[in-house]
This record gives structure tokens, C-alpha cells and sequence, in this order.
């Protein structure tokens, strides 16, 4: 059982990112400059996204139906792969101001990178596992990175607790549902028994699994605390990144096992209002911008939740019209990563030495101070709230019709509630940069400075959110077509 | 059925492309960037004359049509039309930005540049929603333009003018955002976000709604607009908003934001929704009739100026909802006349108190007193103005509510009789704060030594007081153009609608057409009743 060209060509992009990452961590003990290792993991990422094209180009399924390269693992892939791009760009400055090694962040990275690109293509539940794996265990030690500073490390720990725990209940699924259908490939699962309990219980095993993965209610708690104590280009990978695969590969499962989706409306349903509620009431009385982003990463969970109810109902009574709640949860997720990857690299560099500037008052007259820098900002929280001419408003948008096209009417006045709510904290954060004179002390210090590559990630998230928000089409024509998950 | 020309993208776009040009100025050329924020709204004012030349008064439907596609699915077009109606709120718009400009220019003293930038875009985002033909694009300008306001309000305002901005931004979205899921319910249910397209299908039978679904989608439209009106008891951010907005902040709010609320009733709420209009009628009509009371009671025992004026706007909005929710013709085109009258005539209040708050950097009514010896210019123009906005015959506030007053007898005449106690109401505390400001003994020596109007101020509320007494006198030649735009949402609302009489060609509802015979009619009602 050798693995054919063409098995390669379909798992190209995760052979890149994979080889690089392994290249950082040889080369680390020869090369001395720092900068080399940023322009490899930069070369690595960059190659790794273009070779995901080259995978598209050879669509099919790969080593026997273990993955599957398809429209759908070709958007994540592109998706991770320019997060992890921008995240490259933006910790270079980071890891320079903190005095941090590079080599291994950047192998971490790629790590997780590819982990995750193995999530998006998975066709069959070990392989998922494995990509799971990939991704968690390089997020735990990213998480702790900054290893003398005392938040990181309980980040770390604490994400490393809980996410053992939630993968284990991921694998112990897996049993379960193998132990019902005899099989562990998505696609062979089409035909199960949907009344088997053995099937539903290993189901709700991996939601939970997932569940803790994209941060859903009641599986968040964690979510506050590692992402405020990591360091900040690693919270803005993990907002980006891994949700956005553990979303994908939630999804897959979903959509493709027909078992899954007549059970499950109504466990979506209840994550999804559970989430926005904890996220955004959470969310409401943060002091410190970098926690209230956290918080504000759990309600939009909450948001593409409500994308998921919408599809596992669609597929109940006409699974031909689903095309576009599944169009809704991939919109959302693209323009929520661009969107937080921008916001936390913004609060990367605020923060100063140490990370000692993340409360919302450090940020008071920042539109005075620095004037590009509140409007950048500006246009990231204008996006989470969701106002037109931002990519945060059409994927609002298009969840809002996937519900009410589910006739999920309930939900959708659910999530306007939370959008309200959530438009309250966004705009505090507005109202502070905009309308609050700087205290003195930091009306008198030199503004912070903006380095030329963490310039260039906060362009690229910015024009790109403006650039959704007026032409969606061009992702969504790609993203509608019906033959998303290869079949 | 699209007649070339791109006037109306021209005046949504106009305003942004001079605030982008504004930003090129340097930050502290302050002359520079005041003057040419004003020749770009004069100049938009300009363009927006020629509506009056291109607009056909006669033709029922949408003119100027611009059509192009924007998003494939679900399909959303860039689809711009105006007609009678839309026509002079937008000539409301261009001509209240100009005019708050000329307010702003010493009051506002810091961060100048990005004060007429919001400004400007404030503009955009409300001309675009006086032209919007797609439902989507319509919430699309409705959103946009909250930002700019909201920054206005909360940079350039009062004391308290945070708490003001945020409350103000809240309120609207909760309206807006229901409104977005009514929006996407109604595209299910049609297919089209096309406003057009929706009104022919439902003229010609095509589309019927479950009363139930009906009712529910108009409560989500009606709510974002009575929010935005605003229609008692959802009125509390507006005084708020007024009180800590800048002048040119109040003037907007007042002359035209408020306007967006009635007009989304009159060209959303109406026709998509005629039976639910019928039933919710008596409720609504309700809830104007104690706004005009009850704002005119607040306004009368308000020691601040700004507050009256506010108050004073929610007793107002009443007449011009309940005009719109008696369903005559007549009433109808008394709210639009209202909607344009009360837009000048409390725009001009609102400079006035501002000027006042120049001097004296206070709103207390307490605090003036016997200002008439000092400033008798601007004591003249006070008086002119606080007429024209109480009703006085030949001035403008008094062709609105006596249109709508008749209009509303023709449907009820208790509704009639209550509203008109408003009108008394108006009287009162307009000319008793006029007798506390102006008249009386000098109780304060700063207020001796008080300027009068400079040439600038003389210039804004000449323009003003010419414009209040033209609409005064010569009403006919608005009347003439929205007449036929009232006729054809009364004949949408109408539940006996004629099916038949909907054209059988083009995209554009016919279903008011009127007949010339008819129009002949209204007019000479309308010369009548003068």
C-alpha cells in the first residue's frame, strides 16, 4: 500500500508547511540570525497556501479515501494558510520586543498549520484525530510560549488540561461510532442506521469534542483565560486558525453523515444561543481589550452556531437548498479570521513590553495619538459588530437568511438581540478611541510604532474586510457551488 | 424603462468623494477645509436642483432609474429611483448640509477636518437612503449613515454627549436589525429585494401574504422606523441626541434624520404591507396623537431651550405619522409637506438655540431673559421662525398640519380633533419660552453686552426665513410634484387595491396610476383649501 503521486500532490500543502516546520527546528542550532527563520516560515506558509492550489488542481479523494481535496478543503486550506501567513508576519516584532526564540515558534506554527489543513481535508475520523492532534498539542506549547511570563504558562496548562479532556472525548467517539457502523470514513457512513443510540452518543461525543475546540457554550470557560495569557499573535492565530478547521471538519461530519443531521438541529440550536449569550454577556463588562476580544471570539461562535442550526435543519427537508447556509458558515469564518487576526495584532503591538498595555484606557484619544491606527481598529470592531461595507456585516447577513430560510425565526431574533448586545461593547471600545482625552502620561509618550510587516498584516486584514464587504462575490461564487464537499 | 444619466449615484457619491478630498487637507487648515467642505455640499445642492428639472410631476413611479448588479446571490442590485416624495426630502437633505456647515464654522474649533468629513458622509449615507430601490441597499445607507452621526454627537457634543451617542446608536440598531430579518423574510417570501419588483407583484395579485406573516414583517419595518420617527414611547434617545448633539448635529437629526423614519413608513411600511397597515392603523394613529400631546406638554414645562425644541420635534413627527396613517391623499402629502416644513422651520430653531448657546454657552431658559433689547435681529428671527413652526397661516408649518388635519378629518375627525389640540399646545410653549427668552427684564448683566447676529448668522437665517415663507405661499409648487407620489402609495395601501389596474408592462408599479382628470381635481382642492 504505497502511496500513490497523486496521493501526494492531495496532501501537498500539509507536506509543505510539515517539511518547514522541520527545516526551522534542524536549522535552529546553525543559523544565528534571527531574521532567517522568519523569511523561511514565511516562504514555508506561502508555499504551503500555493501548493493547496496545486492540490485543488488535483481534486479527489487521497490514500484510499482518507482525505479528500475538494472546494471545501481548498478554501480552508487557503484560509489557514494566510492566517498562518499573517501570524508569521506579525510575531516577527513580537517575538524581537519579548526577547522570545524563533525557530521553534515558527516550526509550532507551521505545525499546527498543516495540522489543521489535515482537519479541513479529513474524509475519515482517525485521520481527522491525527489533525486534531497536530494542531492541539503545537497550540498548547504556543500557548505557553512566553514561558517566564506567569499568564502564559497557565494559559498554557490550562488549555492543555482542558484540551486533553475534550480530545479525549473526541477519540472515545470515534470508538463509539465505529463500534455502531463498523467504519470510521465519512462517506461510507451515509448509509448508518440514524436511530442507532450507539451512533447519536458517539455523535455528541465529538461535538463536545469540537465543541470545546471552537469554543462553544458550555464548553468556553476555558477560552478567556488562554486567550488572554497567551502571548498575543498566538491568541490571533488560535481566534483564526484552529476554529476556523475545527469548524470545517465539524461540518464535514455533519453534512456528510445524513445520521448526524436529524438529531442534531436542536443540540445546535442550544450551543448556539448558550454560546452568543456567554460570549457576549461576558463579553460586556471587560476592562481589558485583549479578554474582551476572547470574549467576543466566543460570541461569534455563537453566530456561526446558528449557521449550523440552519444547515442541520436545511438537510432535513431539502438538502439541494443547504448550499447556502453552508456558503454562510465559511463567509463568516473567512471575514471573522481576517477580522481578529488584524484586531489582536493591533493589541499585539499596543501592548507594549511585557503586554502591559491592554486595558481599555491605555487605548483612550488613541484617535488623537494615532489616528490610522484607531481607524484600523475601528473598522475590525465595526466588522464584528456587523455594519455594512465590512465582510463582518455579509456574513452576518447571510447567516440571518440561512436561519430565516430554515425558518429558524426564533434564532435569528436570538442572534439580533446578541448582535445589539454585542454593538454595545464594540462601541464602547469606539467611544473610548474616539471620545476620551488621553490620560497625560500616554498623551505625552512617543506613539507606539508600527513595524513595516506588522503594517502589512494589518493592510491585508483591513482592505480585505472592506474588500468582502463590498464584493462579496467574489468568494461566494466560489463558495456556492453545490459540489462544495466533492460530491 | 432606465433613462441614462447617473444624477443620482452622482448625488449620493459626491459628498464622499469631497470628504476624501477634505483628508488630503492638512489637519490645521482649518479656513480651507471649512470652505471646501462648503462648496462641495453648494455645489451637491446645486446638482440636486436639477431633480426638479428632470423629475416629470405628473408620472406616477420611480424616475431616474439606475440599475446595475452587485451581488449574484442572493441577488442584490444597485437599484436607485426617485420620485415626487424621495425628490424633496433629498433637496431637504442638500440644503440643511450647507446650512450646518455655515453653523459649525467657529463653533467648532477642534478637530475640524473630521467634522466636516462626518458631516459629509452623514450625507451620503442619507441621500443613498432617499434613493435606495433595493431593500437591501436601502439598509445598507440606513447603516452606514449611524456612524458619522454617531461620531457627531459623541466627539463634538455636550457634557454628556457619550452617553447620548451610545444610547442613540443602540436604539437604532435594535430597530435596524430587526428590520434586516423582516428584509431577508420578505426575500424568502419573494424572492427579490427589489422594491419595484415586489409592489408589481403585489399589485397584480402575484404575491399575497399570510395576515399573520404580513402583520409580524410590518411590526419589524414599522418598529425600525418609529424608532427612528420617533413615535411615542420609543422617543426617549431624541432629546438626549438633540440636547448633547453640535448644532449642525441637531440641525441634521432634526431636519432630516428623523425624516428617514417617516419616509421608510410611507415607502416600505404601506405599500408592501397594506392590510397590516389598515389594521395596526388605529393603534399607530393612537400612539401619534398622544406623542403630539404629550411632547407638547413636555416641551411646555421644559426649562431648557434645546430640550423644547426636541420635545417640540416628537409632538411635530406625531402629525406627520398620523397623516401618513390616515390614508388620504391629502393627509399624505400634508406629512410630506410637514416632513419638509418641519425640517426647515426646527433646522432653523435649532440654529437659533445654537447661536444662543455661542454667547451664553447655556440652554437654561433661566438664564436669558429680556434678550429682545440687546439682539433684536435675532430676537426677529426667532419670533419668524417659532411662528412659522407653531402653524401661523403663510408660513410653512401651517400647510403641513392643515393638510393633515383635513386629511385626517376625512378618515376620522377624533383622531382630527385630538391632533389639533397639538396645535394649540404648540402655540403655547413656543411663544411662552419666546416671552422668557426675549421679553421681560434683563435679569443677568452678562445678557446686556450680548452681540447680535454677525453677517454670517444673518446670512443662515435669511436663507432660512425666505425658504420657510416660500414654502408658506407658494405651496403649489410642491404640492404639485409629490401629488401624484401620495396618490400612488394611497391606491398601494388601499386593501381593495384593483388588481387590474396594475400596468401590464415594465417593472415600475403602475398601480396608482391617475388619472389626469383626477389630478386636475386634487390641484384645485388644493388651491381651495388656500
Amino acid at each position: 500500500m504505497f502511496p500513490r503521486t497523486i496521493d501526494l500532490y492531495r496532501v501537498l500543502p500539509e507536506l509543505v508547511w510539515g517539511s518547514f516546520g522541520t527545516l526551522a527546528m534542524l536549522l535552529q542550532p546553525f543559523v544565528r540570525n534571527r531574521n532567517f527563520f522568519t523569511v523561511l516560515a514565511f516562504v514555508g506558509a506561502l508555499g504551503g497556501t500555493g501548493a493547496s492550489c496545486f492540490a485543488f488542481r488535483n481534486a479527489g479523494p487521497g490514500f484510499y479515501g482518507l482525505v479528500q481535496s475538494d472546494p471545501f478543503s481548498y478554501f480552508f486550506h487557503l484560509l489557514v494558510g494566510t492566517v498562518a501567513l499573517l501570524v508569521v508576519l506579525a510575531a516577527g516584532p513580537y517575538l524581537d520586543r519579548e526577547r522570545l526564540p524563533f525557530a521553534e515558534f515558527y516550526a509550532l506554527l507551521l505545525f499546527a498549520t498543516a495540522g489543521m489543513g489535515v482537519l479541513a481535508s479529513a474524509q475519515e475520523l482517525l485521520t481527522a484525530f491525527i489533525g486534531l492532534e497536530m494542531s492541539s498539542i503545537s497550540s498548547y506549547i504556543l500557548a505557553g510560549y512566553h514561558r517566564d511570563a506567569l499568564k502564559s504558562s497557565e494559559s498554557s496548562l490550562k488549555y492543555f488540561l482542558l484540551g486533553s479532556f475534550a480530545t479525549a472525548f473526541f477519540l472515545y467517539g470515534i470508538a463509539l461510532i465505529y463500534g455502531s457502523t463498523g467504519t470510521t470514513m465519512l462517506d461510507k457512513m451515509v448509509s448508518a442506521d440514524p436511530s442507532s443510540t450507539l451512533l447519536k452518543l458517539g455523535l455528541a461525543m465529538i461535538l463536545i469534542g469540537l465543541g470545546f475546540k471552537v469554543a462553544a457554550a458550555p464548553f468556553q470557560v476555558w477560552t478567556p483565560d488562554v486567550y488572554e495569557g497567551a502571548p498575543t499573535p498566538v491568541t490571533a492565530f488560535f481566534s483564526a486558525g484552529p476554529k476556523a478547521a475545527a469548524f470545517a471538519l465539524l461540518l464535514r461530519i455533519f453534512a456528510t453523515v445524513p445520521a448526524a443531521t436529524h438529531f442534531w438541529f436542536w443540540a445546535f440550536w442550544l450551543l448556539a444561543v448558550l454560546t452568543m449569550f456567554a460570549g457576549n454577556l461576558g463579553a460586556l463588562v471587560q476592562t481589558n481589550l485583549k479578554r474582551l476580544l476572547a470574549y467576543s471570539s466566543i460570541a461569534h461562535a455563537g453566530y456561526v452556531l446558528v449557521a449550523f442550526a440552519a444547515v442541520t435543519s436545511m438537510a432535513q427537508v431539502d438538502s439541494a437548498n443547504a448550499a447556502p447556509a453552508y456558503a454562510a458558515v465559511l463567509f463568516y469564518l473567512l471575514s471573522y479570521a481576517l477580522v481578529k487576526l488584524g484586531a489582536f495584532t493591533i493589541v499585539s503591538q499596543m501592548g507594549g513590553a511585557g503586554e502591559k498595555h491592554l486595558s481599555l484606557d491605555d487605548y483612550a484619544g488613541l484617535s488623537q495619538r494615532q489616528p490610522v491606527v484607531a481607524a484600523m481598529l475601528s473598522i475590525y470592531l465595526l466588522s464584528l459588530l456587523g455594519l455594512p461595507v465590512t465582510a463582518g456585516f455579509f456574513g452576518k447577513f447571510y447567516i440571518f437568511k440561512a436561519a430565516v430560510n430554515s425558518h429558524l425565526l426564533w434564532l435569528a431574533v436570538l442572534m439580533a438581540v446578541n448582535s445589539i448586545i454585542g454593538a454595545y461593547y464594540y462601541l464602547r471600545v469606539i467611544v473610548v478611541m474616539y471620545m476620551r482625552e488621553p490620560s497625560t502620561e500616554a498623551a505625552t509618550a512617543a506613539p507606539v510604532g508600527f513595524p513595516l510587516t506588522v503594517n502589512v498584516v494589518l493592510a491585508v486584514t483591513a482592505i480585505g474586510t472592506i474588500f468582502f464587504g463590498v464584493m462579496p462575490n467574489a468568494v461566494l461564487n466560489f463558495i456556492l457551488q453545490p459540489n462544495l464537499l466533492g460530491h | 424603462m432606465l433613462s441614462g444619466g447617473h444624477l443620482l449615484s452622482v448625488l449620493i457619491f459626491f459628498p464622499a468623494v469631497g470628504a476624501l478630498a477634505l483628508l488630503l487637507l492638512r489637519d490645521d487648515d482649518h479656513k480651507y477645509i471649512r470652505i471646501l467642505a462648503l462648496i462641495v455640499s453648494v455645489v451637491e445642492f446645486l446638482f440636486s436642483l436639477l431633480l426638479l428639472r428632470d423629475v416629470p410631476t405628473a408620472v406616477p413611479g420611480y424616475h431616474l432609474e439606475e440599475l446595475a448588479k452587485w451581488i449574484n446571490d442572493p441577488p442584490i442590485n444597485y437599484h436607485l429611483g426617485v420620485d415626487g416624495i424621495s425628490m424633496f426630502l433629498v433637496l431637504l437633505t442638500t440644503f440643511l448640509t450647507p446650512i450646518s456647515i455655515l453653523a459649525s464654522w467657529q463653533s467648532i474649533g477642534r478637530r475640524v477636518k473630521e467634522f466636516f468629513v462626518m458631516l459629509l458622509m452623514l450625507e451620503v449615507g442619507v441621500v443613498g437612503v432617499f434613493l435606495s430601490l433595493d431593500l437591501f441597499l436601502f439598509f445598507l445607507f440606513w447603516e452606514v449613515m449611524l456612524i458619522p452621526m454617531a461620531l457627531l454627537i459623541g466627539i463634538w457634543g455636550h457634557e454628556r454627549r457619550v452617553y447620548a451617542a451610545v444610547k442613540f446608536v443602540l436604539y437604532t440598531m435594535a430597530g435596524s436589525i430587526l428590520m434586516l430579518v423582516g428584509i431577508i423574510w420578505l426575500y424568502n417570501a419573494t424572492g427579490t429585494f427589489d422594491l419595484p419588483a415586489i409592489q408589481q407583484r403585489l399589485a397584480s395579485g402575484g404575491l399575497v401574504l399570510v395576515p399573520g406573516t404580513e402583520m409580524v414583517l410590518f411590526l419589524a419595518f414599522f418598529l425600525a422606523f418609529a424608532i427612528k420617527v420617533p413615535l411615542f414611547p420609543l422617543h426617549t434617545w431624541l432629546p438626549d441626541a438633540h440636547v448633547e448633539a453640535p448644532t449642525a448635529g441637531s440641525v441634521m437629526l432634526a431636519g432630516v434624520l428623523l425624516k428617514m423614519g417617516t419616509y421608510g413608513m410611507i415607502r416600505f411600511c404601506l405599500p408592501l404591507f397594506p392590510q397590516a397597515s389598515h389594521r395596526a392603523a388605529g393603534w399607530v394613529a393612537a400612539l401619534a396623537i398622544i406623542g403630539i400631546i404629550y411632547g407638547a406638554l413636555v416641551a411646555m414645562v421644559q426649562p431648557n431651550l434645546k430640550k423644547l425644541v426636541a420635545y417640540s420635534s416628537v409632538s411635530h413627527l406625531g402629525f406627520v405619522v398620523l397623516g401618513i396613517f390616515a390614508f388620504q391623499n391629502i393627509s399624505m402629502q400634508g406629512a410630506v409637506y410637514q416632513m419638509l416644513a418641519h425640517g426647515i422651520s426646527t433646522g432653523a430653531l435649532f440654529l437659533l438655540v445654537g447661536m444662543l448657546h455661542d454667547r451664553r454657552h447655556t440652554f437654561e431658559i433661566s438664564e436669558y431673559g429680556g434678550l429682545a433689547t440687546p439682539m433684536p435681529k435675532l430676537a426677529a428671527f426667532f419670533l419668524f421662525v417659532a411662528l412659522s413652526s407653531l402653524g401661523l397661516p403663510m408660513l410653512n408649518g401651517f400647510v403641513g398640519e392643515y393638510l393633515i388635519l383635513l386629511g385626517t378629518y376625512q378618515r376620522h375627525w377624533g383622531w382630527a380633533s385630538w391632533a389639533a389640540l397639538g396645535v394649540i399646545l404648540s402655540a403655547c410653549y413656543l411663544l411662552w419660552s419666546y416671552q422668557r427668552v426675549f421679553f421681560g427684564d434683563i435679569r443677568h448683566e452678562e445678557n446686556r453686552t450680548v452681540p447680535d447676529a454677525s453677517a454670517r448668522e444673518k446670512g443662515i437665517l435669511v436663507t432660512m426665513a425666505v425658504v420657510t415663507l416660500w414654502m408658506g405661499i407658494g405651496s403649489i409648487f410642491i404640492t404639485r410634484r409629490t401629488d401624484v407620489a401620495a396618490q400612488t402609495v394611497i391606491d398601494q395601501v388601499d386593501p381593495r387595491r384593483p388588481y387590474e389596474a396594475a400596468a401590464p408592462n415594465g417593472t415600475a408599479p403602475r398601480a396608482g396610476t391617475v388619472p389626469a382628470s383626477r389630478v386636475k381635481l386634487i390641484t384645485a382642492e388644493r388651491l381651495g383649501t388656500r
